[in-house]
């Protein structure tokens, strides 16, 4: 109880430079500043229960193990090091096998094919303490989606080390590009956050931007120019019907995103040389106007309990950052440094601020407190833009552009210690990610 | 002239008919704007020499103003074009405008789209400021997202940061 109590306030305590402590001991990951130390784990090829499972059993105990290093917490003890193999699922696991090649963690699965269904079964071992830690699970799906099933074992992993809920089982939609430089070519796509099974939402016959997930991950929101002018349109991800939302002439409407209700949009809409934020009922229409100010207001987001809204504005004369109510009024300025900060996105954990940042001809990617205090970044480049966060609220995704006239958009994952870059890989260019949720 | 500007006319319906983004003439006004059909001798209907064609709009009179970065203040230049777009579209009163307001690639996506289109409506108040009428004038913004320069420098952002009046079909009413 102590422990767990401890653990909460380190994880409180100790946002600014989490890092990795792996441990001896209770097998756990804790938050904490330290020394980065990636947990080694094991696991090997989850035992196929009948003929029909073939090669099934290697490929999730490789999704799983991607998953987990590509958190950068844990590294795999590779197979080839293993003393003993494991051929039953039930079979006391023989943990002197596993100290002795320096497995912490060691990871079981079993699978059984049948038809187009699949069931899979795993346990998660401490080994330095010789128990099993939580208790097995078993999944049921289809075949076809055996990645998600791997998914949720990585997450069941990651989140009884961490303490921490997963992210792995989780979508993301985002614009995905072809075409040159000046005649690029967009269209919505949503893909697992690893960059698999891409469908596309739209075709590619009028811009479309910066794609917004709703919080169940049911809906999107967008920008597209499908009526000649830039206007916000909702999209159901199931049937890909969309619909526009908001198309007074004169107008642009961009840059939306949902209330945590699931209900209300907030947007920005240019009138003349002036723009400002809206909110619009997404079932009567009825819009609001929140700011009036004839500098620019835009990317507006909500805090996770939907009263507040975070949004950047030029009026002081260069763009930064500003928290208001949900319901309009008094804002207040949070972000003070060098340069010019937009497209601030409010943590699922409440507690931070992404953003981008423009500085002496760089761009970063950044997070700061909501009062705009630790501002820390995390990324540096010739272009990085458009953040959001993973379901956790640990890891954020965003665009990278390269320069020149072969530029290209690609996406980029980083921690919020700014540890573990990587890209993300896509079948095409790719911009604007907006991650889901964790899927039931 | 009566004839030839009738003919620059019906060329432009025919274009219209044919276009699959019925609002525009060219894409960017960079293409030159609607070809004439052969007359024997003399100014070809529609070329950049009938100075009531869009291509002469586009080439003689000038489409576009640049603005300084992050900016959308009208530049000396920048005005003594619109004096001419205003000159041009007075005699031309068929005419409709779309004012495109572009920004080049530094900026974030939202901010840039607000950004075009302060640009876009600074050409549009000025040009109303010379008497064009209101109703004739629409904006949009394209952001960074329809640039015309690939290269990663001024020179390119420069040409970037503009605002393109693109002619359009006859007035609707």
């Amino acid at each position: 109880m102590i422990w767990r109590i401890l653990v909460c306030m380190m994880a409180v305590l100790a946002w600014t430079a989490p890092t990795v402590q792996a441990q001896q001991g209770p097998l756990r990951i804790e938050i904490t500043e330290g020394v980065i130390e990636p947990l080694p784990f094991a696991v090997p090829a989850f035992v196929a229960e009948n003929a029909a499972s073939g090669q099934m059993g290697q490929q999730l105990a490789q999704l799983v193990a991607a998953d987990l290093i590509g958190t950068g917490l844990f590294r795999e003890v590779p197979a080839s090091a293993f003393i003993s193999g494991v051929s039953d699922f039930n079979a006391a696991i023989q943990y002197a096998d596993w100290k002795a090649v320096n497995a912490q963690a060691l990871i079981t699965g079993a699978v059984a094919v049948t038809g187009d269904q699949m069931t899979v079964k795993f346990r998660l071992y401490d080994v330095f303490s010789g128990a099993e830690l939580g208790s097995g699970l078993q999944f049921a799906g289809t075949t076809a989606g055996w990645r998600r099933m791997g998914h949720k074992v990585a997450d069941a992993v990651y989140s009884r080390i961490t303490g921490e809920s997963g992210y792995f089982d989780s979508r993301v939609v985002f614009v995905s590009e072809t075409g040159a430089k000046a005649d690029r070519q967009k269209r919505l796509a949503v893909m697992d956050y690893d960059g698999a099974n891409v469908q596309y939402l739209t075709g590619s016959e009028s811009i479309v931007l910066a794609p917004r997930f709703s919080k169940s991950g049911d809906r999107v929101l967008y920008t597209s120019y499908e009526t000649g002018f830039p206007r916000i349109f909702v999209l159901d991800v199931g049937s890909v019907q969309r619909r526009v939302l908001e198309s007074q002439d004169g107008t642009m409407s961009f840059a939306p995103r949902f209330h945590p209700n699931g209900q209300t949009v907030v947007y920005s809409l240019s009138q003349g040389a002036n723009t400002d934020i809206y909110t619009l009922d997404i079932n009567t229409g009825q819009t609001t106007r929140l700011t009036s100010a004839p500098s620019i207001e835009t990317a507006p987001s909500y805090s996770p309990d939907g009263s507040q809204i975070v949004f950047e504005s030029d009026r002081s004369g260069a763009p930064q950052l500003y928290v208001m109510s949900a319901s309009g009024g008094e804002p207040t300025r949070i972000s003070f440094g060098e340069g010019r900060y937009g497209t601030p996105v409010w943590s699922p954990r409440g507690d931070l601020v992404a953003f981008t940042k423009q500085s002496k001809g760089r761009f970063h990617i950044g997070v700061m407190r909501l009062d705009g205090s630790e501002e820390r970044l995390l990324t540096a480049s010739f272009l990085d833009e458009g953040p959001t966060w993973a379901p956790n609220g640990r890891v954020i995704m965003f665009t990278r552009e390269s320069q020149g006239e072969s530029g290209r958009a690609t996406l980029y994952s980083v921690d919020i210690t700014g540890r573990n870059l990587r890209p993300v890989q896509t079948p095409e260019g790719a911009s604007d990610p907006s991650w889901g949720p964790l899927q039931n | 002239m009566k004839l030839s500007t009738k003919l620059v006319m019906l060329a432009g319906v025919l274009a219209l008919a044919a276009c699959t983004n019925p609002d525009r003439f060219g894409a960017d006004g960079a293409n030159g704007g609607i070809g004439g059909t052969g007359m024997n001798g003399g100014m070809v209907p529609g070329s950049a020499n009938d100075p009531t064609s869009v291509a002469y709009f586009q080439q003689s009179v000038g489409d576009r103003v640049l603005f300084q970065v992050d900016q959308s203040t009208l530049t000396p230049e920048g005005r003594a074009t619109l004096d001419g777009q205003a000159a041009w579209l007075s005699q031309n009163g068929d005419y409709t405008a779309i004012i495109e307001g572009h920004a080049d690639e530094q900026g974030t996506r939202e901010y840039n789209l607000a950004l075009g289109a302060r640009r876009a409506d600074a050409a549009r108040a000025y040009l109303i400021s010379q008497g064009v009428p209101s109703g004739r004038l629409r904006t949009i913004s394209y952001g960074k997202e329809r640039p015309i320069e690939v290269c990663s420098n001024e020179a390119c952002y420069a040409k970037n940061r503009r605002a393109v009046t693109v002619l359009a079909g006859g007035l609707t009413g």
